[in-house]
C-alpha cells in the first residue's frame, strides 16, 4: 500500500508543477509570440503574474525528483541512464529561463541587456516544456530501454513520433494554462482580449494534439494504449476530459474569466490522471512497476510521516503566498 | 579523459558552483532583515535602502542558486546512478527534510522580495526570518547526505547488498555535526567576507558614506564570530576524520608512516607529538600514515595543498576578526584605518576560497570511495558514454553564467558607489 501512495505522491507533485509551474512555463511561450500593439503590455503582465512565484512553483519538481530516488531508487537511476540526453536538455531549459529571467528583473543593464534576457527568457521557456514532455513520453514507451543500444549521449532512441507529439501537446497545454490565467491577471479589457484569443487558440492546438499523440500511442506502446482505451475507466475519463475542455471554451467564448482559470486547471489535472491510470502499475516502461522498484519498508515508513508534517506545513504557505499576490488582481 | 574522470569532473564543477550560490542565499537573508530590523528600530533610512539592495543581490543569487541545486538532484543520478540506487533509501529522508525547506524558503522569499507593501511591515521581517531559518536548514540537510557518504551509517553489507537499512540512524552519521557547523559557518564567513570587502572598498572611495560604513558593521558582526568559531570547529572536524578516516588526516598531514608521538609540521618547525594530540588529546597517540593504503588508493596531492589553502586563510580570518574585534571593543567603533581597509578587502575572497578548498579537502579525500568503505565511485559512475558533451554543455552554460553574475553585481554595486550624492 505504502509504495501505491508514494506514487499518487509523485503523481500529484508533477499535477501541481504543471499547474504551476508548467503556467510559468507557458508565460514565456506568449512573451515569446507577443504581437501588435500591446505586445509590451502584455510581456508586463505576464512579468508580473510570474515574478514573486516562480521559484516556489519550481519546487514541486524538486520534489517529484526526491519523491522518485527516495520512494523508487531503480526507476529514479532507470530514467536518469535511459533518458539522460533529454534530461540535460531540460536542464539546461530550467537553467536558462530561470537566471535570464532574474537577469531581466535585476541586470541593471539597460534596455538593450533587459531585452536579451528577455529573449533567452521566452525561448527557454518555450522550448523546455517540449523536452519535459518528450521525457514523459520516452518513460511512457520505454523505447530506449527495449531498444538494446548501449547508451550514450549520442544517440537518439528516445526521441520517436509518439515523444514527440507528446512534447507538442505538454507545449499546448502549458501555453493553454497560462493564456487563461492571465486572463484574470490582465487589467484592461484588451489585453484580457488578447489572452482570451490565445488561450482558444492553445486549447485548440492542444485538442488536436492530444488526439494526434492517442493515435501515435498504438504502435509506441500497446500497453499503455490498451490501457488508456480499454479499461473501464476509459469512457467515463474521456467523456469527463472533454466536456471539461469544452467548458473552459465556452467560459472562455463568454468571456467568464474567474471560472474559466479554474476550469482549465481541472482539464490538465484530467490529463494527468489519465496518463497515470494508463501508466499504472508501470513507472518506467517496460519491466520497472511500482512494486518491483519500491524501496525498503523501512525508508517509505519514516519518510511518509515527514510528508504529512511538510504538507500541513507547505499548503498553509503557499495558500498565503497565493492570496498576497494573487487575490485582488480579479 | 575517462568516461568516469568526466563524471566527477562534471559533479565536481557543478558542487563548486552552486555551493558558491547557495552561500549566498543562507547568508544574505540574515544580513538583509538586520538591516531592515534596524531601519524598523530608528527610522533611519539608510538603513532601508541597505535592505533593500541587498534583497536584490539575494534574488539573483538565490535564483541561480536554486537552478543550479536542481541540476545537481539530477546530477546525482544522470552521473551516479549506482549511488543512489544504493543511497537513495537511506538518504531520502534527509533529502526530502531539505526538500520541504527549500519550499518554505522559496514561497518566503517571494514575499519578502514583492511583498513590501502588501504585507505588514512586521510580517515582512518574518517572513525574511523564515527565508534566513530554511536556508541554514536545507543546508543542514544536504550537508547530513554528504555526512552520511563520509561516515555510512545505518544498515549492513551482505554479499555486497545493502540491507537492513535505518534512515533515522543514518541521518545520525558521526560526521553530521562537523560538516554542519563547518560548512554552515563558511557559508557566513564567505558572504560576508566578500560583501565586507565590497563596502571598504566603497568606503576607501568615499571616507564619509555612512551607507557603507553601517553596511560594513552588520556584516561585521556576523563575520567576526564566526571567524573566530571556524578554527575551533574545523579541529573538531580533524578529530573526527582522525577517527573514522584515518587516511585522509594522513594525507592532510603528509604523514608517512604509522607512528606514536607524531610530530606537527608547522613551516620549518617540527614539533613531536602535536599531531598526535591534536588528533586524539593525547601526545602518545599513534597516528596512522599512507603506508596503511596501496599507493593507488592514496589521496591525490591536492587534498593536502587544498587543507594548507583553508587553514591558512582561516587563520588570516580569525586574526582579522580578533583585531578588528579589539579595536571595537577599546574604541567602541570600527578600525577605520586605510591599511585596515585594505585588509578587508584583500580578505574578501578568502572565505569562497576556503569554503571551496575544504570541499575539495573533504571530497576528493574521500576517493577512491563515493560510499566511504561501501562503493567505490568507479562502480557508482553511470554506464553512458560520451559524456564529454554534456560536461562540455554545463561547463559553458556556468562559465557564462558566472560572467554574467558577476557583470550583474559589478553593476549593482555601483549603483551604490558611484554617484556621491546617493553613496554618501
Ligand atoms: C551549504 C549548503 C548547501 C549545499 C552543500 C548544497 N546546497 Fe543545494 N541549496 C542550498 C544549500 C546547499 C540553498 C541555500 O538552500 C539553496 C540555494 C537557493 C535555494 O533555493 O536553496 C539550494 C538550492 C538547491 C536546489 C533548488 C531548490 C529550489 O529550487 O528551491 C536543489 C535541488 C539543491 N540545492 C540540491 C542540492 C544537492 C543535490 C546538493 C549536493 C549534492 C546541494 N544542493 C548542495
Ligand atoms: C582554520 C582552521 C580550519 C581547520 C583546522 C579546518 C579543518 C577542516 C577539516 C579537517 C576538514 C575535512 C573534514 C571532513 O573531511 O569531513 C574541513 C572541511 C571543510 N572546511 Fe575547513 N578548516 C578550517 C577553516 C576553514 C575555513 C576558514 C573555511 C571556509 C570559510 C572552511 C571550509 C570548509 C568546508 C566547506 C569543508 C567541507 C565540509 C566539511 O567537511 O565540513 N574551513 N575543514
Ligand atoms: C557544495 C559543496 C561541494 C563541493 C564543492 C563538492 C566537491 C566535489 C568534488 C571536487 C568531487 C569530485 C571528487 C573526485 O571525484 O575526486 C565531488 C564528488 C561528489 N560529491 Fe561533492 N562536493 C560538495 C558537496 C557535496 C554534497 C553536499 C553532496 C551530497 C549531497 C555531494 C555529493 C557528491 C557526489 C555524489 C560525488 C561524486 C562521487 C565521487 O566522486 O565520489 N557533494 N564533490
Amino acid at each position: 500500500m505504502l509504495p501505491e501512495l508514494f506514487a499518487g505522491v509523485i503523481l500529484a507533485a508533477l499535477v501541481l508543477y504543471a499547474l504551476l509551474g508548467g503556467a510559468d512555463f507557458g508565460g514565456g511561450v506568449w512573451d515569446l509570440l507577443a504581437r501588435g500593439p500591446r505586445a509590451a503590455d502584455q510581456r508586463r503582465v505576464i512579468e508580473r503574474a510570474i515574478a514573486p512565484v516562480w521559484e516556489a512553483n519550481h519546487v514541486w519538481l524538486i520534489l517529484a525528483v526526491v519523491m522518485l530516488f527516495t520512494a523508487f531508487p531503480p526507476a529514479f537511476s532507470a530514467i536518469a541512464i535511459d533518458l539522460h540526453v533529454p534530461l540535460v536538455l531540460m536542464l539546461v531549459g530550467i537553467v536558462l529561463r530561470g537566471s535570464a529571467f532574474v537577469f531581466r528583473q535585476y541586470g541593471d543593464g539597460g534596455r538593450a541587456s533587459t531585452e536579451r534576457w528577455g529573449r533567452v527568457f521566452a525561448i527557454a521557456s518555450t522550448v523546455t516544456p517540449v523536452v519535459i514532455g518528450v521525457t514523459v513520453g520516452a518513460i511512457t514507451t520505454g523505447a530506449r530501454r527495449a531498444s538494446g543500444v548501449p547508451p550514450s549521449t549520442l544517440d537518439l532512441s528516445w526521441l520517436g513520433g509518439f515523444e514527440l507529439l507528446v512534447g507538442l501537446f505538454t507545449l499546448a497545454l502549458f501555453a493553454f494554462l497560462a493564456a487563461a490565467y492571465l486572463t484574470v491577471e490582465a487589467q484592461t479589457p484588451e489585453l484580457r482580449d488578447d489572452f482570451r484569443a490565445r488561450a482558444i487558440g492553445a486549447s485548440l492546438s492542444a485538442g488536436a494534439l492530444a488526439g494526434a499523440a492517442a493515435l501515435a500511442a498504438g504502435p509506441a506502446t500497446t500497453r499503455f494504449a490498451d490501457r488508456l482505451t480499454g479499461s473501464w475507466w476509459s469512457l467515463p475519463l474521456a467523456g469527463l476530459t472533454t466536456a471539461v475542455a469544452l467548458g473552459a471554451l465556452a467560459l472562455l467564448f463568454t468571456r467568464r474569466f474567474g471560472l474559466a482559470r479554474v476550469v482549465a486547471g481541472s482539464q490538465v489535472v484530467l490529463v494527468l490522471l489519465g496518463w497515470g491510470a494508463a501508466q499504472y502499475p508501470v513507472l518506467v516502461a517496460p519491466d520497472l512497476t511500482i512494486a518491483s522498484a519500491a524501496a525498503p519498508a523501512a525508508t517509505l515508513e519514516v519518510v511518509w510521516p515527514v510528508l504529512i508534517a511538510g504538507s500541513v506545513l507547505l499548503f498553509p504557505s503557499l495558500y498565503w503566498m497565493l492570496r498576497v499576490f494573487k487575490a485582488g488582481q480579479r | 579523459m575517462s568516461e568516469v574522470l568526466y563524471a566527477r569532473a562534471q559533479m565536481a564543477y557543478s558542487l563548486a558552483f552552486h555551493i558558491i550560490f547557495a552561500s549566498v542565499g543562507i547568508a544574505m537573508p540574515l544580513l538583509m532583515v538586520i538591516a531592515e530590523v534596524l531601519w524598523l528600530r530608528t527610522g533611519d533610512a539608510e538603513y532601508l535602502k541597505l535592505a533593500k539592495r541587498w534583497a536584490k543581490g539575494t534574488a539573483v543569487f538565490f535564483a541561480v542558486g536554486a537552478v543550479s541545486g536542481t541540476v545537481l538532484s539530477f546530477e546525482l543520478g544522470l552521473l551516479f546512478p549506482a549511488f543512489m540506487e544504493h543511497a537513495g533509501p537511506l538518504v531520502g529522508l534527509p533529502f526530502s527534510l531539505e526538500g520541504f525547506a527549500f519550499f518554505t524558503e522559496a514561497i518566503f522569499l517571494g514575499i519578502y522580495l514583492y511583498g513590501w507593501d502588501k504585507v505588514g511591515r512586521w510580517v515582512h521581517v518574518g517572513a525574511g526570518l523564515v527565508v534566513a531559518a530554511s536556508g541554514a536548514l536545507s543546508a543542514v540537510f544536504v550537508t547530513i547526505v554528504n555526512a552520511w557518504m563520509n561516515a555510512p551509517t545505518g544498515f549492513r553489507v551482505e554479499d555486497g547488498k545493502i540491507v537492513d537499512i535505518d534512515p533515522l540512524r543514518a541521518m545520525a552519521t558521526p560526521f553530521a555535526l562537523h560538516e554542519i557547523l563547518h560548512t554552515l559557518l563558511a557559508a557566513y564567513m564567505a558572504t560576508t567576507l566578500a560583501g565586507g570587502a565590497i563596502h571598504a572598498w566603497a568606503l576607501l572611495r568615499a571616507r564619509t558614506s555612512s551607507f557603507h560604513r553601517r553596511a560594513l558593521a552588520i556584516s561585521l558582526a556576523v563575520t567576526i564570530p564566526v571567524s573566530l568559531a571556524q578554527p575551533l570547529v574545523g579541529h573538531y572536524a580533524g578529530q573526527q576524520i582522525a577517527v573514522h578516516q584515518p587516511m585522509k588526516l594522513a594525507a592532510l598531514e603528509g604523514l608517512e608512516q604509522t607512528q606514536p608521538r607524531a610530530p606537527l609540521t608547522v613551516g620549518p618547525l617540527e614539533v613531536p607529538g602535536l599531531l598526535s594530540f591534536m588528533a586524539f588529546n593525547d601526545p602518545d597517540a599513534v597516528v596512522k600514515g599512507l603506508e596503511e593504503i596501496p599507493v593507488q588508493d592514496r589521496p591525490h596531492w591536492i587534498v593536502r595543498s587544498s587543507f594548507q589553502v583553508m587553514v591558512g586563510l582561516g587563520s588570516l580570518a580569525a586574526g582579522y576578526a580578533l583585531f578588528t574585534l579589539a579595536v571595537a571593543v577599546r574604541r567602541r567603533r570600527l578600525p577605520e584605518g586605510r591599511l585596515w581597509l585594505l585588509t578587508s578587502i584583500a580578505l574578501g575572497p578568502a572565505g569562497v576560497i576556503a569554503m571551496e578548498a575544504g570541499w575539495v579537502v573533504t571530497e576528493v579525500g574521500r576517493q577512491p570511495w563515493t560510499i566511504y568503505g561501501v562503493l567505490r565511485t568507479a562502480d557508482a559512475a553511470t554506464p553512458v558514454k560520451d559524456l564529454w558533451l554534456p560536461f562540455a554543455i554545463f561547463a559553458a552554460v556556468y562559465a557564462v553564467l558566472g560572467v554574467v553574475v558577476g557583470g550583474v553585481l559589478v553593476r549593482q554595486v555601483r549603483g551604490t558607489t558611484d554617484p556621491p550624492a546617493e553613496g554618501g
